[in-house]
């Protein structure tokens, strides 16, 4: 446990994953300045995931922590997905 | 009491239940803003014209340095315990000192941003918002009810990161005992995180 606790990321792996973010926001400004209709959406949609999951796991070192944090995310994010998931359905079935 | 003898241990500290807490915390802000992502969702299946040409309005390259903004300042809070961990107790004020200077510079952009809108009568309850159609209604509405409540966050944000500076400076977090920086380090990121998914629903996306 205390292994896990004490992993230090270094500058240079923050630097790293800044510039991933920032390379993956100029992407979706790129992507979603042509136009693609439903595809435009689904593409900004998906590289904000990937976003998230980058913060979340490196920013937010779930990836390094007790696995207890990112069990608990993980369950959340999942919840919200549900909700999600049946609000779409209901929507396109009315 | 035998455990004041010494008066530098702390009595029952609890870091990793402190961190809990903290993601606790952030949890129901998730869900919370996960809630007013479907209502821009539904509203936006069900006025798609409206939102198309109402998010014309925003401005692309405003939302982008904003954008940008936040994740260095996300970087250089992440790197602020960096420095912590390795003891540059200096080094690591700057970073939260950086951060805080970066959620300002954030801030007088939205107010730039806002005030344009303001100038022209747009703003929530103004005489120009009530001769709306209903889609343009809802989407301005929800712009200024999700990216207000995110600029809240900001402000609550720094506030916690001005009262980390300072028990840094007083030593009261060190190298040994950082929770309080890693706590608020977390509640920026989420900061951060709710405007990844901002950005590309009001700006981007048509």
């Amino acid at each position: 446990m205390n292994k896990e606790n004490s992993h230090i990321s270094s500058y240079k792996d923050h630097l790293m994953v800044l510039s991933i973010l920032i390379t993956l926001t100029v992407l979706t400004v790129a992507i979603t300045s042509i136009e693609l209709s439903a595809f435009n959406t689904a593409a900004a949609l998906l590289i904000a995931t990937v976003k998230a999951t980058i913060v979340l796991l490196y920013f937010m070192h779930l990836r390094f922590d007790q696995k207890v944090y990112l069990i608990m995310t993980v369950l959340v994010l999942a919840l919200l997905v549900v909700v999600i998931g049946i609000t779409v359905f209901d929507y396109i079935d009315r | 009491m035998e455990t004041t003898i010494n008066a530098h241990t702390d009595l029952h500290r609890d870091d990793t239940a402190a961190k809990l807490g903290m993601w606790l915390f952030i949890f129901t802000e998730i869900l919370l803003f996960g809630g007013l992502f479907i209502v821009y969702s539904v509203y936006r299946y069900l006025n798609p014209v409206a939102f198309h040409l109402a998010h014309e309005e925003l401005s692309i390259p405003m939302g982008l340095i904003n954008t940008i903004i936040l994740l260095v300042s996300s970087a250089t809070v992440a790197m602020s315990i960096t420095a912590m961990q390795k003891g540059d107790k200096k080094m690591s004020m700057y970073f939260v000192a950086a951060t805080v200077i970066l959620a300002l510079v954030f801030l007088i952009n939205k107010y730039f941003e806002w005030g344009s809108k303001f100038e022209h009568g747009m703003y929530p309850g103004s005489e120009l918002m009530a001769l709306l159609s209903k889609g343009d209604m809802l989407f301005f509405s929800l712009y200024f009810f999700m990216t207000g409540l995110h600029a809240v966050h900001i402000l609550v944000g720094m506030a916690l990161l001005i009262v980390t500076f300072f028990r840094i400076k007083q030593n009261h977090v060190r190298s040994d005992k950082y929770a309080l920086l890693e706590n608020s380090g977390l509640y920026w990121h989420l900061v951060d995180l709710i405007w990844i998914f901002l950005f590309p629903l009001f700006y981007l996306i048509h």
